[in-house]
């Protein structure tokens, strides 16, 4: 097979299984696979509907604010010497963050289906932000599950949530971060499956969601690619991405998959550094595995256990990664690479100075890979840098580290 | 025929149905795991369902969560929950053990090395909570080949024709899920399982029992009038987790909890 065959079937999966390659598919407790199916069915009917479709990119316009723009950081690129960077900025959605884009989508799914109730897990509390945020406009109740270490050091989230509406639940269990929020998640969804709407925040999960969360992120870039050939009258040399589940990713990166000159880059949570062993970077240092309903790379033990994960960002501290990207690894398309906190930092300090952006630490990861990579090309080559949010919510952290209380 | 079928046959004959205990292989330390099972053996147990701890156990409630956690704090893994069963094996040979977890590691191991290792261990049956029949072919024909049961869950939420789809699948037995809810939930509704149950029953020759929500003499004795075999796991469990700290009297407390249970089945 060719490459360009190989890269233009990429936009037929999943298969009708979920099925990226062999990543995917549904891996869930029985009673699970009847809401699954019946979910599939409706996001099959509705994708397809056109009134759908409309309604969702009229929220899209009117509510979240888009298309987000695509900002050509020029004191920044000026400063570095290297490829000209261009910023998605979906910091500037309704909200702060790519997760509007998602929770929209979803919660019109929810609309559609006549459930009540919808529930989410969230690590930083933007997807939980997002998710409450939509509750709170079409009237639902929300349950957002959210681990008890990133309560404490994500509180202006839990009280914005807080004010929206939504009940915000500490996970106790386990590393007490995102994975444990989605087991908890994914157990109050057993028991209340009748009444509840399960609003996934990133593209993992049992199959339609890693395909669904894609879709809906995917406008991000669609835009991109648009905003590209009319600002730099051609497509970009580089897309950078952080990538924790991977959902601000594969959002951007899945319009472009086809253009194959277009070199992609995701920029996981490097931790102290992946050499030490304590990071949250699956596709760079794990193995494949099942957890949450898809098989995927996951970082995991010699017997096959869960590990914990370690990052400055609550959003990416994550021992999985959307299935998608884990075909997209083992193919080549896209290349999996690391930042770890000091660079994070770095980056996170620099695009404020220089450009009076304050990006989110998640985000910084891409910044601060891009960096290097701006710095390794020419300046009259281009890449987009996907500015997934806002690092309002970081502020307490950094001061934090500063040794500074605010 | 397998030590289950010959076991729910057995059964049969007696007019009596299958108590079925679950504990997690390796709580609350994995040297005590092997002198529990032949303490619930001992108590009436007719087979043995022994957890496979896992980090993130999705589908439990708190109490075996906490289980999982202790037992991996102690240093259990799959190899020591396989090495029990053997011991096991050594001094019993007639009673069904099923291994019960999640998918991970196992296909961590790799699917034929555990299948080999199962079947080496004296391992009858093997129950993934997270593997659903459509993505269970490989796993159910490695186990085939070495002539271990796969069990399979059915649901409150199963369609009929799915239904349909996974009791052809299954061998041993089926578990039928009692409620909507993680393990542990409360409130069990004796006349839609009974209903649901008679369902399983005219699809399939394969014997249901059911699991979720049975703690006590009654709720096992209701429950056994209309299935083939009744699991009882969380309140097992909590005398574990309540007696972590003084394990000599765990298996006198499991016996107690059993006891009870089996003479209100066979009253």
């Amino acid at each position: 097979m060719t490459k360009a065959n190989t890269y233009a079937d990429l936009m037929q999966l999943p298969d009708d299984k979920g099925h990226f390659g062999p990543y995917g598919g549904r891996f869930v407790s029985e009673t699970l696979s009847y809401a699954l199916e019946e979910l599939e069915a409706t996001y099959k009917k509705l994708s397809a509907d056109p009134a759908f479709q409309a309604e969702f990119d009229k929220d899209l316009a009117h509510y979240v604010g888009r298309p987000s723009p695509l900002y050509h950081a020029e004191r920044w690129s000026r400063i570095l010497g290297g490829a000209q960077i261009y910023l998605k900025r979906e910091d500037l959605n309704h909200t702060g963050a790519h997760k509007i884009n998602n929770t929209i989508g979803q919660a019109l799914l929810a609309k559609y289906t006549g459930k009540p109730r919808v529930i989410a897990e969230t690590g930083a509390g933007q997807h939980g932000v997002a998710t409450a945020t939509v509750a709170a406009r079409l009237g639902l109740e929300c349950v957002v599950y959210m681990g008890a270490d990133d309560v404490k050091r994500q509180s202006l989230n839990v009280y914005r949530m807080k004010l929206l509406g939504a009940t915000v639940v500490p996970v106790e269990s386990g590393s007490r971060t995102l994975k444990d929020a989605m087991n908890e998640a994914l157990r109050d969804w057993v028991t209340n499956v009748d009444s509840t709407f399960y609003i996934i925040g990133t593209a993992a999960g049992p199959h339609p969601y890693p395909m669904l969360v894609r879709d809906f992120n995917a406008v991000s870039g669609r835009e991109a690619r648009e905003q590209s050939l009319k600002q730099i009258g051609r497509l970009p040399d580089a897309l950078v991405a952080c990538v924790g589940g991977g959902s601000n990713a594969i959002g951007l990166f899945y319009p472009f998959l086809q253009d194959s000159d277009v070199q992609m880059y995701g920029v996981e949570a490097g931790g102290d550094g992946v050499e030490t062993g304590r990071h949250a970077a699956p596709l760079c240092a794990g193995k494949p595995g099942v957890l949450h309903g898809n098989r995927t790379y996951l970082m995991q033990s010699e017997d096959g256990q869960i590990i914990e994960t370690h990052s400055v960002s609550a959003g990416l501290d994550y021992p999985g990664v959307g299935p998608e990207h884990s075909y997209l690894k083992d193919i080549g398309r896209v290349n999996y690479v690391a930042a770890n906190d000091t660079e994070v930092l770095s980056a996170f300090r620099e695009l404020t100075r220089t450009e009076g952006i304050m990006p989110a630490l998640e985000s910084s990861h891409a910044l601060a890979y891009g960096r290097k990579l701006a710095q390794s090309m020419r300046p009259d080559q281009h890449i987009i840098i996907n500015l997934s949010g806002r690092g309002d919510k970081d502020i307490l952290t950094v001061a934090g580290i500063d040794g500074i209380t605010v | 025929m397998s030590r289950i079928e010959q076991k729910f046959a057995q059964l049969n004959e007696q007019g009596k149905k299958a108590l079925i205990p679950y504990i997690t292989g390796g709580d609350p330390k994995p040297e005590y795991s092997v002198e529990l099972m032949h303490a619930l053996v001992a108590a009436g147990a007719d087979m043995i369902e022994l957890g496979m701890p896992f980090s993130d156990p999705m589908a439990d409630g708190p109490v075996i969560q906490k289980a999982c956690e202790r037992a991996l704090a102690a240093g259990t893994t799959l190899n020591k929950v396989l090495a029990m069963v053997e011991t096991f094996r050594q001094t019993d040979t007639d009673t069904p053990v099923v291994l019960m977890g999640y998918l991970n590691p196992i296909e961590y191991m790799g699917y034929q090395n555990f299948a080999t290792a199962a079947k080496k261990a004296g391992v009858d049956g093997v129950l993934t909570v997270d593997l659903p029949p459509e993505e269970a072919d490989e796993l159910v024909a490695v186990l085939k080949a070495e002539a271990i049961d796969t069990i399979f869950l059915i649901a409150p939420t199963t369609t009929a024709l799915r239904a349909a789809k996974i009791a052809n699948h299954a061998s041993g037995y089926l578990y039928y899920v009692s409620i909507k809810g993680v393990t542990g939930s409360a409130a069990l509704d004796t006349e839609a399982v009974a209903e649901k149950v008679a369902e399983l029953q005219a699809l399939t020759s394969v014997p249901v029992a059911v699991g979720f929500g049975i703690r006590d003499g009654a709720s096992a004795a209701a429950i056994s009038k209309v299935s083939d075999g009744v699991i009882v796991g969380s309140v097992l469990v909590n005398k574990i987790a309540e007696l972590s700290e003084q394990p000599e009297k765990i298996a006198p407390a499991l016996t107690e909890v059993l006891k009870e249970m089996r003479s209100a089945m066979d009253a």
